[in-house]
């Protein structure tokens, strides 16, 4: 590991043992990682592992039980007005004012940035033909979409001109097209310099966008890297999905293979997989099998086990 | 410090029905009961109670703005979330919140003056000093109101300060009568207790010249009020928001 010789005007956001704790239960429990500037860095885990709330703390909205927090070289403690002027924040839960236009929206943001009423007005048009927004922007909220309505709140994140863009669940609920409207704008973002962190729980959201990610489980990080070294890692190139059946898991055990087993289903891990089907084909019971090429789902569901949480 | 007069501004007016009510009021109960009562300590009824509807609109225009009103733009718009994300923060909102309160009581109160003016209910130009008073009547009921905002788990919980605080202060602040004829304890507790006792007799005095107990101590009791009231319901919101 050569990180103490990155210097640090390469890392945008780090943590040391970050920990939050509330009433009842420990929501972050002593986590470390670096985000690197202009990298798309992603937060992965279940319901309830800490993502949000991690979120919340790198906002300056939540304050941290204990540890570091250093967002673009400023603590979040003592200078929090600095880093929120530099942060663009998508929230988990839609906060529009439905009060307003989606225009007056984005010019009322910005009047808390103190920008001024042209240049807000000039940003908040761009913004808006970007995301294919401008014959709605004299449109009451609660008469957009739900897709219309996370394009708004990026692009409202959008009016600071934000280093660091903070996006929690952006595509939650979206259909295929505004999903990937917003991808390809999450990567032009990237290329002109912002450093974004994003959560979510679309496995394929994460493998197409994210640099790096870290799993989280229960307040905790489990696993960092990148998206095909942590398939490789955990997974191999390759699954092959048999029926769970007893016949099939006295094969797989015997022969010490890789595997994840579900209720219907069990997902062999493999590196060779024509190898594996053959010899198993020949030798076992296989009905309906499929190969295909490892995911990160994979990686996850074999991180965080399959147990439903909520 | 900057911006809170911004974020003022950002919130929409509208306060019509509610300039209504003490207008009517005015008529209804001013020339109606007015008509039997003819007058209270030399004064008609209905120059009595004009002062009285005033403070009542103060009252109600900024005790609804920052309970009902807040708790919305809070709870169910998480409008306050989002501002929060900004360099703004949560004292700071909350503060914008409790000034536009006040400044809604003022808008109310100037209109309401108007009328009564156009009247000729209220003497002039003292009357007119009733403007920067309303925002200081209007302070102390925001904050009562936030306070309260920062602690319901729910918004029909604001029916207990309405029923328990607001209704008797709107009976027994001497607004309708002269609380001289209340037995003396609920007369110490109402001048102790109440905002609106005290708005009332200073408002009286500016709009007729009477003054029923001392209006240095009532504005003093005011301001002393006011300050703590508002310190307090910015640290207990930022209690509530603060996780």
């Amino acid at each position: 590991m050569k990180k103490s010789l990155i210097s640090n005007m390469s890392i945008a956001i780090s943590a040391e043992d970050l920990t939050k704790q509330f009433d009842d239960f420990l929501a972050v429990d002593h986590i470390n990682f670096q985000i690197n500037r202009n990298e798309i860095f992603g937060f992965l885990g279940p319901n309830g592992a800490g993502k949000t709330t991690t979120m919340k703390m790198i906002q300056c909205v939540s304050p941290k039980t204990s540890g570091s927090l250093m967002v673009n070289g400023l603590d979040v403690e003592k200078d929090s007005r600095s880093v929120k002027n530099i942060l663009g924040i998508v929230p988990q839960e839609n906060n529009l004012d439905p009060d307003f236009s989606v225009l007056k929206n984005l010019l009322v943001y910005a009047r808390y940035y103190n920008i001024s009423k042209e240049e807000a007005e000039r940003r908040a048009l761009e913004q808006l033909d970007f995301l294919q927004l401008n014959e709605k922007k004299d449109t009451m909220i609660d008469k957009l979409s739900g897709g219309m309505k996370r394009r708004v709140i990026l692009a409202r994140a959008l009016i600071n001109k934000p280093r660091i863009l903070i996006l929690d669940e952006p595509t939650t609920g979206l259909d295929p097209q505004a999903r990937h409207m917003i991808w390809d704008k999450i990567l032009s973002l990237k290329k002109e310099g912002v450093t974004v962190v994003l959560t979510t729980h679309y496995m394929e959201e994460a493998s197409q966008l994210c640099d790096r990610l870290v799993i989280m489980d229960l307040g905790k990080i489990i696993e960092e890297g990148s998206p095909q070294k942590l398939i490789q890692k955990h997974v191999g190139s390759h699954v092959v999905e048999v029926d769970n059946t007893p016949a099939v898991m006295k094969c797989l055990t015997e022969d010490g293979d890789k595997y994840e087993e579900f209720a219907n289903r069990v997902h062999v891990f493999a590196a060779e997989p024509e190898e594996l089907t053959s010899k198993l084909m020949k030798r076992c019971d296989f009905d309906k099998v499929t190969v295909r090429q490892a995911s990160l789902e994979d990686v996850f569901l074999k991180l965080t086990k399959k147990v439903l949480r909520d | 410090m900057r911006n809170k007069d911004v974020f003022m501004k950002t919130i929409k007016i509208n306060f019509i029905p509610q300039l209504l009510e003490p207008i009517l009021y005015l008529f209804g109960i001013g020339y109606g009961l007015g008509f039997f009562v003819r007058e209270i300590d030399g004064l008609p009824y209905v120059e009595f109670i004009a002062p009285a509807l005033i403070c009542i609109s103060m009252m109600n225009s900024a005790f609804f703005e920052s309970t009902f009103a807040s708790f919305v733009r809070m709870y169910y718009q998480k409008t306050f979330d989002g501002i929060i994300n900004t360099p703004l923060n949560i004292d700071e909102v909350i503060f914008g919140e409790i000034l536009w309160a006040s400044t809604k009581s003022m808008i109310n109160a100037s209109i309401i003056l108007l009328v009564v003016s156009a009247l000729q209910l209220v003497r002039l130009p003292e009357s007119l000093l009733l403007i920067p008073l309303s925002f200081l009547v209007g302070l102390v009921f925001a904050s009562i109101g936030m306070c309260f905002t920062s602690l319901v788990p729910k918004i029909e919980f604001f029916n207990y300060p309405i029923f328990l605080l607001i209704t008797p202060m709107y009976l027994f602040s001497g607004t309708f009568f002269p609380m001289s004829i209340l037995p003396e304890q609920i007369q110490t507790i109402s001048l102790l207790i109440f905002p609106l006792a005290h708005a009332v007799n200073i408002s009286r005095w500016l709009t007729t010249g009477i003054a029923y107990s001392s209006i240095a101590l009532s504005l003093l009791w005011l301001v002393v009020v006011a300050v703590p009231l508002t310190i307090l319901s910015i640290n207990l919101m930022k209690k509530r928001l603060i996780v």
